[in-house]
C-alpha cells in the first residue's frame, strides 16, 4: 500500500479525548503547528464524552492532588471566557457521603491525607450536611466536604478545547488510527495511520488505554486495562442543589447540571465480567443498580424520570494515577493517559502542563511522581 | 482521506440566513442558525452537534430533529447525507421514573 506523506508538524496527537485537544491548545497558544489525529469519526467520542463531570481535588491521590488544586485555582473559574463556550464550571463543593462507621473511616482516612497535601476538605455530620444539601435522607450521617470541588460539563469543554485550538490552526483529523509509531537515528518521528505516514519532532500518545498498544510499537509499557463504567441522565428538574457528590461507598456520584437535569454514575459491580467487554455498552442492570444507590440517599429524585444512559471505559492503570511523562528510551515521544477515571477535572492542568513539557522541558507542576518508569515488581 | 474528516477544511464563512430563527430540536429549543453556527465552529457530525448544543439531548432523545440535523449538516459541508452517521441511540426507548427502573421487585403471575 503507498502511503501519502503528510507535511511536517512540530507536534502529533494522537487522541482527541479532552487531553489531546486542552494539549493542543496550549501548544498552539505557544505557537507550535500541530496535528490531532481521532481514530473514530466523532471528536471526543472517548471518556471526554461519557464521564460524570466531576471536578474534584478530594479523594484524589497525593501524586495527583498538586494537578488538580492548580487546576481548579488556576484554569477552571476562566475557561468559559478563555474557549469561548460555556463550561458550566460550578464550584460549590464536594460531599462525599457516609452511613456507616466503616464509611465514617474510609472518608476520615481520604480527609487525612488532603489536609496534608494543603487542602481545605474536613469531616461533617448529618446536621450539617442537612444544612448544604436538604434532600439528603436521614440514613446519611457523615461525609467528607470539600467547599472547593465542584463539577463542569464534560460535552462542551472537550468539544470547547477542540473548537478554540482549530480556530488557532491546530488541524484536526478524525478517522485516523494511529497503529504504529516509528523511530529514525533513535528519536521519534512518524506516526502512521491506515491512510497517510504523519511527520513530527514530537508526538504525544493520549489515547485512553489505546495508548498501551500504540506505546507497545515502541516497546513501551503503561500498566492499564480497561474498565467499563455506566452512566445515567435524568429530564430537567427544578434546580435543587449545586454540589457534586459521591459516596465512601462508591454506590453512585453525580450533580445537577445547569440545564436541569442529573447526571449520576454508578456501577453494579460486574463491570469487570461484563459480556460486552469490547464496546462500552451499558448493561441491563447497571442503570437499575445506580437508581436504587440513589433513592436511598436522595428518596426526593424517586420520580425523576431518566432519559438516557450510557457506558464508557477507564483507563484503569496498576497504581491508579495517570502516567504523565516523557520517554526518555524515545526522545521526543510523551504520554498521557492511564486516568483511572478521573481526568476530566484535571485535564485543563494537565494540558497546560504537557503543553510546557514538550515547548519547554520543564513545568509549572512537577510530574516526576506520574512517570511511566514508576511500576516496580514486588520486592 | 474523506473530506469530512479533514476539520480545517474551508466551508467558506457563516452566512445568517433569513430563517435561521426556527427551532429545529423542539425539546432543547435549537434553532436552525445556532447548529448553523455550530458547525461552522468545527462539529461536523451528529454526535458533535447533540454533545456541544444539547439538540437531539432532550424528552424525545432526537427522534423528531435527528434528520434536520444532519440534513443541516449536509449541506453546510457540502456532502450527501448518506456520508454522516445518525446521532448514537440510547437506552431506556423512552423516559422511566427512577423508581420504575430500580424496582427489584418480580410480580410472578
Ligand atoms: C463513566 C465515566 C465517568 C467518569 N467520571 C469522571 C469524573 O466525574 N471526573 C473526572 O475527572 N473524570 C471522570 N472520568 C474519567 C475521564 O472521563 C477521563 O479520564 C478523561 O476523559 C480522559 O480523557 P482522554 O482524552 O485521556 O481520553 P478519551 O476521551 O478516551 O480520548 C482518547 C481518544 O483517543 C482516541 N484513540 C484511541 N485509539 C486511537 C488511535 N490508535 N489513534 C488515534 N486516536 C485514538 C479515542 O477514539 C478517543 O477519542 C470518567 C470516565 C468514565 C468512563
Amino acid at each position: 500500500m503507498s502511503k501519502h506523506m503528510s507535511k511536517y508538524n512540530d507536534v502529533i496527537i494522537i487522541g482527541g479525548g479532552i487531553i489531546g485537544n486542552a494539549t493542543a491548545y496550549y501548544l498552539a497558544k505557544k505557537g507550535l503547528s500541530v496535528t490531532v489525529l481521532e481514530a473514530s469519526k466523532d471528536i471526543g467520542i472517548g471518556g471526554s464524552s461519557r464521564n460524570g463531570g466531576g471536578v474534584r481535588q478530594s479523594g484524589r491521590d497525593t501524586r495527583e492532588l498538586p494537578l488538580a488544586m492548580w487546576g481548579i485555582k488556576n484554569l477552571w473559574p476562566g475557561l468559559s471566557e478563555e474557549l469561548g463556550v460555556d463550561v458550566e464550571y460550578t464550584q460549590k463543593g464536594n460531599l462525599r457521603l457516609g452511613k456507616t462507621a466503616v464509611h465514617q473511616k474510609i472518608l476520615q482516612g481520604l480527609t487525612d491525607k488532603a489536609v496534608s497535601c494543603g487542602l481545605d476538605v474536613r469531616m461533617i455530620n448529618g446536621d450539617e450536611i442537612r444544612a448544604i444539601n436538604p434532600y439528603l435522607s436521614e440514613e446519611v450521617t457523615c461525609a467528607s466536604w470539600c467547599p472547593t470541588d465542584g463539577h463542569a460539563n464534560p460535552l462542551t469543554a472537550t468539544l470547547g478545547y477542540y473548537k478554540k485550538a482549530r480556530e488557532l490552526g491546530v488541524r484536526f483529523i478524525t478517522e485516523a488510527p494511529c497503529f504504529e509509531l516509528r523511530k529514525i537515528k533513535g528519536v521519534i518521528r512518524q506516526v502512521v495511520t491506515p491512510d497517510a505516514i504523519y511527520e513530527a519532532d514530537k508526538v504525544l500518545v493520549a489515547a485512553g488505554f489505546d495508548s498501551r498498544k500504540i506505546l507497545a510499537t515502541v516497546g513501551i509499557d503503561v500498566p492499564m486495562m480497561p474498565l467499563k463504567m455506566e452512566c445515567l441522565v435524568t429530564e430537567a428538574e427544578p434546580p435543587m442543589f449545586l454540589q457534586m457528590l459521591g459516596t465512601a461507598d462508591a454506590d453512585f456520584y453525580g450533580h445537577q447540571s445547569k440545564h436541569g437535569s442529573f447526571v449520576f454514575g454508578g456501577s453494579s459491580g460486574f463491570e469487570h465480567l461484563n459480556k460486552d467487554n469490547g464496546s462500552p455498552i451499558s448493561s441491563s442492570i447497571g442503570a437499575s443498580c445506580t437508581c436504587r444507590g440513589i433513592i436511598k440517599y436522595f428518596p426526593a429524585l424517586a420520580d425523576a424520570k431518566i432519559v438516557r444512559a450510557w457506558a464508557g471505559w477507564l483507563d484503569d492503570c496498576a497504581d491508579h494515577v495517570p502516567v504523565i511523562s516523557p520517554v526518555e528510551e524515545v526522545p521526543g515521544l510523551y504520554i498521557a493517559c492511564a486516568f483511572s477515571g478521573h481526568g476530566f477535572g484535571i485535564a485543563p492542568a494537565v494540558g497546560y502542563n504537557v503543553a510546557e513539557m514538550i515547548a519547554d522541558g520543564h513545568s509549572t507542576i512537577d510530574l516526576s511522581a506520574l512517570r511511566y518508569d514508576r511500576f516496580k515488581p514486588k520486592q | 482521506m474523506k473530506s469530512i474528516n479533514d476539520r480545517s477544511q474551508d466551508i467558506g464563512p457563516f452566512v445568517s440566513q433569513t430563517d435561521d430563527a426556527i427551532i429545529i430540536c423542539r425539546c432543547e429549543e435549537i434553532t436552525k442558525g445556532e447548529i448553523r453556527q455550530a458547525i461552522h465552529d468545527g462539529m461536523f457530525t451528529v454526535n458533535e452537534i447533540r454533545r456541544y448544543l444539547r439538540a437531539g439531548m432532550g424528552l424525545c432523545q432526537g427522534q423528531t430533529c435527528g434528520k434536520l440535523v444532519k440534513n443541516l449538516i449536509a449541506r453546510e459541508l457540502n456532502v450527501i447525507p448518506d456520508q454522516l452517521d445518525p446521532a448514537t441511540s440510547r437506552s431506556p426507548m423512552r423516559p422511566v421514573e427512577m423508581k420504575v427502573l430500580g424496582n427489584e421487585e418480580v410480580a410472578h403471575v
